[in-house]
C-alpha cells in the first residue's frame, strides 16, 4: 500500500525544482514532550485525550528528515452530526513543536490528507484530532532520522 | 537562487460523482526557510519565510483551511478529500509571512 502511495505521488517530484532549497542546516531542537502538550493545549485547550480513531501514516525509518511524508486518517462518518472538526500535528524532537493545523468539516467526506515534514532529528510524531462532539484522540509515532532535518 | 513565480500545482479527477469525495492534490514552489538556518555571511540566521496558510474555496465556502509552521517541508505538498457538489472552480491561496499570496484555480467536473 505505501508503495502504491508512492507512486501516486509521483508527478508531484515536481522536476527537482527544490534540490537547491533542500539544503537547510542544523537548527537547535528545543521541542520536548512536554512543550507538544502546551502547544496542544495553546491550541485546542485539550488536556484529555482518548485513544484511538487516528491512523498515523510515517517512515519508520526516514533517511532524509528534510522531506518526511506524512498521512493521516481520522474514523469519521464525517456528517453534518458527527465530523473532525481539526487535526494538528506536533513533533517533540524540532525546534518547534508546531507542524501544521488542518480544519475540515461535513464537506471533506474523509478526514484525510497528506503532508510532507521536516524532522530534525529522531523523535515521535503526535496527531490530535478535534471532534465536533468535544471528544480529542491523539496518536503517536516514534520516526528514526537517518540525516537530520536540516543537514546537520 | 530564489525560484520565483513557479506556477503553483493542483491535481483533481477528470470527472467526480455528485456526493462523492474525491481526492485533490496540490505543491506549490516555495523555499520554507524555517528561521533556523545560519547565515555564514552575517553571523545571524536567514529570516524565517514561510507560507503559513492554506485557503481552499470552492462552492462558494472554505472546503480546507491549513495552517502551516517551519516544520512543513519547502515546496509544500499536500492532499485532502472534498465531497463533489457542482462543477465550478476551486480556488486555491497561499499566504506567506510577508502577506503576499500564491493562487491556483482549477475546475472541477461533476457527474451525475
Amino acid at each position: 500500500m505505501h508503495r502504491d502511495q508512492l507512486a501516486r505521488r509521483e508527478f508531484l517530484a515536481l522536476a527537482g525544482a527544490g534540490v537547491a532549497l533542500m539544503t537547510l542546516s542544523p537548527f537547535a531542537a528545543e521541542a520536548t514532550p512536554a512543550s507538544v502538550l502546551q502547544a496542544i493545549e495553546k491550541a485546542i485547550g485539550a488536556k484529555a485525550f482518548k485513544e484511538g480513531k487516528i491512523a498515523l501514516e510515517l517512515p519508520q525509518i526516514a533517511e532524509n528528515g528534510s522531506v518526511v511524508p506524512l498521512g493521516v486518517t481520522v474514523e469519521s462518518p464525517m456528517t453534518e452530526k458527527d465530523f473532525v472538526k481539526s487535526v494538528h500535528l506536533y513533533a517533540d524532537g524540532n525546534p518547534l513543536p508546531e507542524i501544521a493545523d488542518y480544519h475540515f468539516g461535513p464537506h471533506n467526506g474523509k478526514a484525510e490528507f497528506s503532508l510532507r515534514i521536516r524532522l530534525a532529528k529522531s523523535q515521535k510524531i503526535v496527531a490530535v484530532a478535534q471532534l465536533s462532539n468535544g471528544d480529542v484522540y491523539i496518536a503517536r509515532r516514534e520516526v528514526k532520522v537517518t540525516i537530520g532535518g536540516c543537514g546537520g | 537562487m530564489a525560484v520565483k513565480n513557479i506556477e503553483p500545482k493542483v491535481r483533481v479527477p477528470g470527472t467526480v460523482k455528485k456526493g462523492e469525495p474525491f481526492e485533490i492534490k496540490c505543491v506549490v514552489t516555495h523555499i520554507m526557510e524555517t528561521g533556523q538556518r545560519p547565515n555564514k555571511e552575517t553571523g545571524g540566521r536567514f529570516p524565517r519565510d514561510i507560507l503559513n496558510k492554506l485557503i481552499v474555496t470552492y462552492g462558494g465556502k472554505t472546503v480546507l483551511h491549513a495552517d502551516w509552521h517551519p516544520g512543513v517541508s519547502s515546496n509544500p505538498y499536500t492532499s485532502f478529500f472534498v465531497v463533489a457538489t457542482a462543477s465550478g472552480p476551486m480556488e486555491f491561496t497561499w499566504t506567506d509571512d510577508k502577506g503576499e499570496t500564491h493562487k491556483k484555480s482549477v475546475n472541477v467536473n461533476v457527474a451525475g
